[in-house]
């Protein structure tokens, strides 16, 4: 089944600077994607056209056979209900606790009022409370988000994704500020909700070793452009330096 | 190279001295200033003070009209600090990079601010004395709206600061922007709105009993009073009062930042 489809997707920014040139890939159900490329190439730009954090300036994106682009306000906000998101910075509102922070996923289904005074049904803090558990935070529900360290914090980012039930998930540099520890713990989390739930997941990532270990599929982008857009086992170390403008010998992962 | 680098720094140093030196000599020759004078008065300006201005027996029969003099000049700095709170906090939503609506709203609102915010508290009390008269309502607009234009200023550069990637994330969940206001904006950004609430009342407590020497009102008046009739012990009263309340909202306030940080 066809979810995404990209389609001659551009982005020039305010001064020229052009992030995204002609970008064109589809995207099925059930995949598990990594984008990789230097920085600056454009990935971050790449993944929040999709949602529409950034208005591409043109091209064509249909999510789940919806052109994304041209929707209304109330429709912008139903598609971005159903996809979730998930940031270096885990973004989370730090004096809040953990349980605030996930049902914060829920605020695209609810009014204006409903959601100013954060009214949630039980079903919704059961479904939290679930999340929670699956993601071993549930001595942590009712904790300031800043008491917690940056793999906790991460879980929560996750969890407020989850609780969105989004059928796809977009992760911006997901295990950038962790270290290798809790870097494995979310990687795993996020293959598992791949796997067992269904949800196709996007990564940016800077770790090729990671994006190889856990992606079935890679796309490498350059100054805005698709170099390679496979499968990870055919990434050979030659397309590799083609993606990051290096030479043999360069690279750390070598 | 380095060696020039250090010269540069002498030459450029020396530079600024002679100007500042200048500078002084200049306006003190303009403005009759005579700085052995200035300095030598001050002794003299003690033995006056030791002399004449404490509180005797007899002016502690004032005590009971200053002090509710000195109540009128705290309600009026609270209120006005409060009210013009709420305010502030509408401009900065529009103002503020993170959440405003449109570019044309948020220049519109920083433009207005910064408007009342650089015409001195004072001046905005001799304006408003045409339209209102002599009374406490004057001194309330003229805080009101200085108060205004510098807590929009700050509450856009807290709002800024502690709620922009939050605010990222809430968007990108769908959710609309009274909801990501309340949700997202206000409980992280609302110990630095209060912090700078409560340093305003303390700062409008001073600025308060200025204006009320303006408008006739509060312990301002009451001091201008005394000291023009010469009751300087009474007058020195109200001083002691002044500052001794100024302490005691600056430990409160100081309190209350410690328990909501």
């Amino acid at each position: 089944m066809r979810l995404l489809d990209i389609k001659r997707l551009s982005k020039e920014y305010k001064g020229g600077t052009h992030a995204l040139c002609n970008v064109n890939f589809s995207v099925n159900e059930g995949e598990f994607i990594s984008v990789i490329g230097p920085s600056g190439a454009g990935k971050s730009t790449l993944l929040r056209c999709i949602n529409r954090m950034i208005d591409a300036t043109d091209g064509e994106i249909t999510f789940d056979g919806v052109s994304v682009l041209n929707l209304k306000k109330k429709e912008l906000r139903r598609l971005r209900t159903r996809i979730g998101m998930i940031f270096q910075h885990y973004n989370l509102v730090n004096r809040l606790s953990v349980i605030e922070n996930v049902l914060h996923g829920r605020l695209g289904y609810k009014t204006t009022l409903e959601g100013i005074i954060g009214r949630h049904d039980e079903e919704e803090k059961e479904q939290a409370f679930a999340i929670l558990d699956k993601l071993g935070l549930r001595n942590e529900t009712y904790k300031r988000c800043d008491q917690l360290s940056g793999g906790q914090k991460q879980r929560v980012g996750i969890a407020r994704a989850l609780i969105q039930n989004p059928k796809l998930v977009l992760c911006d540099e997901p295990i950038a500020s962790l270290d290798p520890n809790a870097s494995k713990i979310i990687m795993d989390h996020l293959k598992a909700i791949n796997k067992d739930m269904g949800i196709t997941c996007i990564l940016n990532l800077h770790q090729v070793d990671v994006a190889i270990k856990y992606s079935e599929r890679i796309i490498g982008i350059n100054s805005g452009k698709t170099v390679y857009d496979g499968p990870a086992n055919e990434l050979t170390m030659e397309k590799i330096h083609e993606i990051y403008g290096s030479e043999a010998g360069e690279l750390i992962i070598e | 190279m380095e060696i020039d680098l250090f010269k540069k720094r002498r030459r450029q140093m020396t530079i600024v001295t002679v100007i500042i030196v200048a500078l002084i000599i200049f306006f003190a020759e303009i403005t009759k200033y005579d700085a052995i004078k200035g300095f030598t008065s001050i002794p003299a300006a003690i033995r006056w003070m030791f002399a004449n201005f404490y509180p005797n027996a007899k002016s502690l029969d004032k005590l009971p009209s200053i002090l509710s003099k000195l109540n009128e000049t705290i309600f009026l700095s609270i209120s006005s600090t409060t009210t013009a709170g709420v305010l502030a906090l509408v401009f900065a939503l529009f103002g503020s990079r993170t959440t405003k609506i449109n570019n044309f709203l948020s220049s519109i609102s920083r433009f207005i601010a910064s408007i009342f915010r650089n015409i001195p508290v004072v001046a905005w009390a001799m304006i408003l004395l045409f339209s209102f008269g002599q009374n406490a309502l004057t001194g309330y607009f003229a805080l009101f709206f200085v108060t205004f234009g510098f807590l929009t200023r700050v509450f856009i550069e807290t709002i800024d600061e502690a709620s922009y990637e939050s605010v990222e994330a809430l968007q990108a969940t769908g959710a609309t922007y009274f909801q990501i206001v309340f949700q997202a904006v206000i409980p992280s950004s609302l110990p630095q709105l209060i912090s700078w609430l409560l340093y305003m009342i303390e700062t409008n407590i001073r600025s308060s009993t200025l204006v009320g020497i303006l408008t006739g009102t509060g312990v301002g008046f009451a001091f201008s009073l005394y000291y023009k009739s010469m009751n300087y012990n009474a007058a020195s009263l109200v001083v002691i009062a002044i500052v001794l309340t100024v302490f005691v909202i600056e430990i409160i306030s100081n309190y209350v930042r410690r328990v909501i940080l």
